[in-house]
């Protein structure tokens, strides 16, 4: 196999602390030299030159949450389809959630996933197993076997654990068998049947609204149970200003506490919502316009550090009912790829 | 009726909202409206301004005066009226808002009507068919045929609405009704104030164009209007307010509460009414009451919206040909 040369890319790898304007040299499928001084060996003899100029080439990113239709909907989306948007957007490792029906909250279905990965998807699939069984918020799952068995971390997807001392338990088992337990914390009482997030906006659309307390006061509680437990606990999919600056205080001397926010989040707002783009309707909802321009700036502190980030997406969007209706669902992979 | 020659061309295919209409566009709508007025008023209704043309009533919310006046509507006007009752239909089977709406846009109406309790719900069909949609009320978000018979109401019997002030009372968080005046009232220069206990005020009322009053004594003072709101049953008891009897004691307009704004004050209501919840009995048939000649302008608005959108003028434009 002939050598590849890329030229005049913007290179990004944080392994190696490099952000910079250069070339990657691939020969025989690996890559041999990347950065501004990569050429300085030359140019490779019969070597293909790329121009990449205004593009970017880094590694192979890691989605640590996506939501797919398999099992369950496999009219909407399998782990194969997944996988092709994935590898499109740059993601070369998934891990997979287990809201799907059946719920992954058994081994079973953990071999499952993980079967399915090896036989159809382009990238690595990492199945992540329910906290409850079925996702109800009462029982604990099988932690141990799930996690023999290839389970990466264990969370409730969309859905959140209301009682206290299920979250407290699950915590206490997670440090003792040093996995990862990742919370989205929403109130369902107050959220209630909100559909956005709740202000002006949502007012004059006549859509409820969900307070950003109702994000912050089950993450308040579930950080209070990780300093009591010790349990290695992920908020992942954080939408408000408030509860970032509550992980930043919990993260100040705490090692086990990390955030996770989506691209959706990052690069969107309640605005985006316009006359109903019902495929915005995201869970958690859209924020006003400063707290996604305040993310979008490098964090001093460094707080949001993990590499967790979140993705939804449905090879088909059902736009076609009305935004109190639709399951909330939008595509994190593709998106990312042409953001920066 | 030759009315459509003597007002410019309406600019609008759809009629989803007010906030969609210029204060132009309200005032012309509301002249067509009292156009049509008299044409209710005479032994024989029937016009021929929409002959030939087919209307579609697609409501998915349980509707009495909205449905029946926009059938009447469009009766009077000559065209043939349809009403889709949702409870025996396809609906119940499952079938999608859209695929029912294709189902009929295939059909090829010159008009749907369509109420549903989804807000975005009117905008949504306006997307997908080739014909002309008007909203008659989606979820809290709109209900512009309703805010434009109140104004066509208020304007008959105070003669002009800027500069009035217009008191909009009760369950304003869940109400079409209210955002619709609201845009309105405040497009035609009226004061509006919104008053109502403050777990039925949606977020950021007071940024909405609306003084803000939490009670009636405040919020009636030296009032032109007093328009009031339905409570929906479900919200009632431990909710949103801990009891009828308490909201009607704080919040339903009785003849104490009424005194507080002028003596010619409007009292209104869209109706359907909770006697003695949101109003009393001897207020709601009072002389300051005004909700029958509403029912009455509801006709002559839709007859106006309906003929306004249907305009010949418009080369076929916004009609399925």
């Amino acid at each position: 196999m002939t050598a590849r040369v890329f030229q005049n890319a913007r290179i990004v790898d944080p392994s190696r602390g490099i952000d910079e304007t250069g070339t990657v040299i691939v020969k025989d499928g690996r890559v041999v030299a990347a950065g501004h001084d990569a050429l300085n060996q030359g140019t490779p003899d019969g070597a293909e030159t790329i121009d990449c100029t205004n593009l970017v080439i880094a590694p192979g990113l890691v989605d640590a949450r996506v939501y797919i239709g398999e099992p369950g909907n496999e009219h909407r989306e399998t782990i194969a389809s997944a996988s092709k948007a994935a590898a499109a957007g740059g993601v070369t490792s998934m891990v997979m959630m287990p809201d799907t029906s059946p719920v992954i909250d058994d081994v079973a279905l953990v071999e499952f996933v993980l079967r399915t990965a090896r036989e159809t998807a382009l990238v690595n699939v990492h199945p992540a197993a329910a906290i409850s069984k079925n996702l109800a918020g009462n029982e604990l799952t099988e932690f141990g076997l799930m996690r023999e068995a290839g389970a990466a971390m264990f969370t409730d997807g969309r859905a959140t654990i209301a009682n206290s001392l299920v979250m407290r338990r699950a915590l206490t088992y997670a440090r003792d068998l040093g996995t990862i337990v990742a919370h989205e914390t929403q109130d369902m009482h107050l959220a209630a049947s909100g559909v956005m997030n709740e202000g002006l906006f949502a007012s004059w659309l006549g859509l409820p609204g969900i307070p950003r307390e109702a994000e912050l006061i089950p993450l308040q509680r579930d950080l209070a149970l990780a300093a009591l437990t010790g349990g290695r606990y992920h908020a992942a999919k954080l939408s408000t200003a408030m509860a970032a600056d509550t992980i930043g205080r919990a993260k100040n001397g705490a090692d086990n506490v990390s955030a996770g926010v989506s691209i959706n989040h990052l690069s969107l707002n309640e605005n985006d919502i316009g006359e109903y783009r019902t495929f915005f309707r995201l869970s958690p909802p859209l924020r006003t316009e400063e707290i996604a321009l305040r993310w979008s700036k490098p964090s001093k502190t460094g707080r949001l550090t993990s590499s967790f980030r979140r993705t939804i997406r449905r090879m088909l969007i059902p736009s076609d009912c009305p935004l109190q209706m639709p399951p909330t669902v939008l595509s994190g992979l593709k998106p990312c790829w042409r953001w920066r | 009726m030759s009315e459509n020659q003597a007002h410019p061309l309406f600019p609008h295919r759809h009629l989803l909202g007010i906030r969609d209409l210029s204060p132009q566009e309200i005032c012309q709508l509301l002249d067509r409206a009292e156009a049509a007025v008299p044409i209710s008023r005479k032994p024989d209704k029937k016009m021929s301004t929409l002959r030939g043309r087919t209307q579609i009533n697609l409501f998915y919310e349980a509707s009495t005066r909205t449905q029946s006046s926009f059938e009447l509507a469009g009766k009077r006007l000559g065209a043939d009226v349809m009403n889709m009752s949702v409870a025996s239909s396809s609906v119940k089977k499952g079938e999608t808002l859209i695929d029912t709406a294709m189902t009929l846009n295939a059909m090829r109406p010159d008009i749907l009507v369509i109420r549903h309790a989804a807000a975005g719900a009117a905008a949504l069909l306006a997307q997908k068919v080739g014909c002309s949609v008007i909203n008659a009320g989606d979820g809290a978000h709109e209900h512009p045929t309703q805010a434009l018979l109140d104004a066509l109401t208020i304007r008959r019997a105070k003669n002009a609405i800027a500069g009035l002030t217009v008191a909009v009372c009760g369950d304003i968080l869940h109400s079409r009704v209210a955002r619709s005046n609201i845009i309105l009232l405040n497009a035609l220069g009226a004061r509006v104030r919104a008053v109502a206990p403050s777990t039925l005020l949606p977020a950021g009322i007071a940024q909405m164009g609306v003084e803000v009053h939490t009670n009636m004594a405040d919020g009636l003072k030296d009032a032109d209007v007093v328009m009031m709101l339905r409570l929906q049953r479900e919200r009632m008891a431990g909710s949103f307010v801990p009891s009828v009897r308490e909201y009607f004691r704080y919040f339903g307009l009785d003849g104490e509460k009424l005194k507080h704004a002028r003596d010619d004050a409007l009292v209104m209501h869209p109706g359907p009414m909770n006697r003695g919840v949101e109003i009393a009995s001897d207020i709601a048939d009072g002389p300051q009451s005004v909700i029958e000649a509403q029912v009455e302008m509801g006709v002559a608005v839709r007859m106006a919206v309906m003929e306004a959108l249907v305009d010949p003028r418009r080369n076929g434009e916004g009609v399925a040909a």
